[in-house]
């Protein structure tokens, strides 16, 4: 058994008095396909950013590798919801996998890049079948070719962890088919946890649910779409849910996120 | 134009456009990519706080104004990693207040003062030998840190946020950026005036961005274009005894504009080649 790749324990996350995140307890092992799942609101984007470090826990603690995130930040491949950012920056799509490239002990004074790291970059293209838009401008790239070229510069650092933000948002029906097997032969050897809307897409692809509404449920290995269903539910319609229920009703009598 | 390099004062004003076009065409690129186009104005205007302040108090002008336009610049940067909504919005107020303190400091102050118009539009023709040092200087500076962090600045431009996971120290780096730019501009205004910094810092690397494909490229491009317009500029003012700040903007703006009607001719000519090729019934 392998240690976990990332642990959450009793984590809350509160903001201007709402209390976004509640009591998370997630441990995730390495070689994991994870879709997190929830209504809008739920935390999901919140979760993610605090795996990531950009953000600080106001309880509990995240920790990736055994390290905290906000630490130890290099071994996290990150793929941002908005793909559309800064389009008109002066880079190729090289350019822009080369920013993802791990230079902690590489000297400062530099114009010009390794051929190491061309190649990394060039692999990393390959790997999502765009190799070819290489010395494309990003401004000439199509929503899903830069997506792949964002999903490339995650890779570029050679993480163990790729985290990706709704990722199938710009992509059509056949684009996101074809995404979720890429991301299926990534899993073959890295941990992925994502965030995503489209259950019945995600249900064949990925090996365990988590379920976010303020509360977590987490669903590993189901195999029938009864289980999904129940999986799905337990979190999107909060009356059905009586784990939810419960937990808010804790909240309300004061519980909330004092603890311990 | 050669005879009028007899004159110390055209050599040291073609001295201080050079040196202008470098500083605005590294800063003004790194505003432009950032977004920091607002911000800028709102540090260059600011500054005028620190003029009056400066004045009031007998202190040199340079010092005064470097201090409040890098506190202002600084403050304003915290706003905007901090509350992104309506960090503009702030940015705005700061640099109302900072004018009207200049005035009103002015004002207060007896004798002699300088007057607003020389701070908006620089005196570019009487840029004294110590001013060109200072701004040599400063040249080597922004260069030795840009070159330095060249990397972590184009990865911190891009995308903050991935910048931040990657591990680039995203906030040091931030006020670092919003400090030089807060000291290029008030070296600059004290030279060329207000309104054609804000100009030099977004004409030449707005152009630039379309056609080059790096940072570093649009940086150079940048300088090279800053420097065709202050040139020009300054042929003109010379030749038909114009206001040199203003010639030298207006030429900027015309370029802009071309580059602009280029870029549409361009599109245009694409369509008409792709409507060629693609008749219909064929």
């Amino acid at each position: 058994m392998s240690s976990p790749l990332i642990a959450i324990n009793d984590l809350c996350y509160t903001r201007l008095g709402k209390d976004t995140l509640h009591e998370i307890n997630l441990t995730v092992t390495a070689g994991d396909f994870i879709a997190i799942i929830g209504p809008n609101g739920g935390g999901k984007t919140t979760l993610l950013k605090l795996i990531l470090g950009l953000i600080k826990p106001s309880r509990g603690f995240v920790k990736v590798n055994g390290y905290d995130p906000r630490l130890h930040a290099s071994n996290i491949g990150y793929v941002p919801q908005h793909i559309d950012n800064n389009l008109s920056f002066p880079a190729t799509a090289l350019d822009v996998v080369l920013m993802g490239i791990n230079r902690k002990n590489q000297s400062k004074f530099r114009f010009s890049e390794k051929k190491e790291n061309i190649d990394i970059a060039h692999n990393a293209l390959q790997k999502l079948r765009v190799g070819n838009l290489a010395d494309r401008k990003i401004n000439f790239l199509s929503g899903g070719e830069r997506q792949r070229v964002l999903i490339a510069r995650a890779l570029a650092s050679q993480p163990e962890l790729l985290i990706l933000d709704e990722p199938t948002a710009s992509i059509d029906t056949k684009g996101q088919t074809e995404f979720y097997e890429l991301l299926q032969i990534l899993n073959e050897e890295l941990t992925i946890v994502m965030v995503s809307h489209d259950l019945m897409v995600v249900s064949s692809y990925v090996k365990s649910v988590v379920c976010l509404n303020r509360s977590m449920h987490y669903h590993q290995s189901f195999n029938s779409s009864s289980d999904l269903l129940e999986a799905f539910y337990s979190c999107s319609v909060e009356e059905t849910c009586p784990v939810d229920l419960v937990t808010k009703k804790l909240h309300i009598h004061g519980e909330g996120c004092k603890h311990d | 134009m050669i005879d009028a390099l007899q004159f110390e004062f055209m050599r040291n004003a073609l001295m201080a456009g050079l040196l202008a076009s470098i500083i605005c065409g590294i800063i003004g690129t790194l505003i432009v990519v950032n977004r920091l186009v607002f911000l800028a104005g709102g540090i260059a205007h600011s500054a005028y706080g620190g003029i009056g302040l400066a004045a009031f108090f007998g202190l040199p002008y340079m010092a005064g104004a470097a201090t409040f336009a890098t506190g202002a610049g600084l403050l304003m940067a915290m706003v905007t990693l901090k509350a992104k909504q309506r960090a503009d919005t702030i940015i705005g107020v700061m640099w109302a207040f900072g004018m009207a303190v200049g005035i009103i400091m002015l004002d207060l102050t007896p004798g002699y003062n300088v007057d607003l118009m020389s701070y908006l539009f620089g005196s570019i023709l009487s840029v004294p030998t110590s001013d060109l040092i200072a701004m040599v200087g400063l040249t080597g500076v922004l260069g030795f840190l840009v070159l330095y962090f060249y990397r972590d600045l184009l990865v911190m431009s891009y995308d903050q946020e991935f910048a931040r996971v990657r591990g680039v120290p995203v906030r040091i780096l931030y006020f670092l950026l919003i400090g030089i730019i807060s000291l290029s501009i008030v070296m600059i205004v004290q030279v060329v005036g207000l309104i054609l910094v804000i100009a030099m810092l977004t004409i030449p690397p707005y152009i630039a961005e379309k056609y080059t494909h790096s940072l570093a490229q649009m940086m150079f491009l940048s300088i090279l274009l800053g420097a065709v317009f202050i040139f020009t500029g300054l042929c003109i003012s010379y030749n038909y005894d114009l206001t040199s700040g203003a010639a030298i903007i207006l030429t900027a703006s015309t370029g802009f504009i071309c580059s602009q009607l280029i870029q549409k001719a361009l599109a245009y000519r694409y369509m008409i080649r792709w409507l060629q090729e693609h008749q219909p019934g064929e």
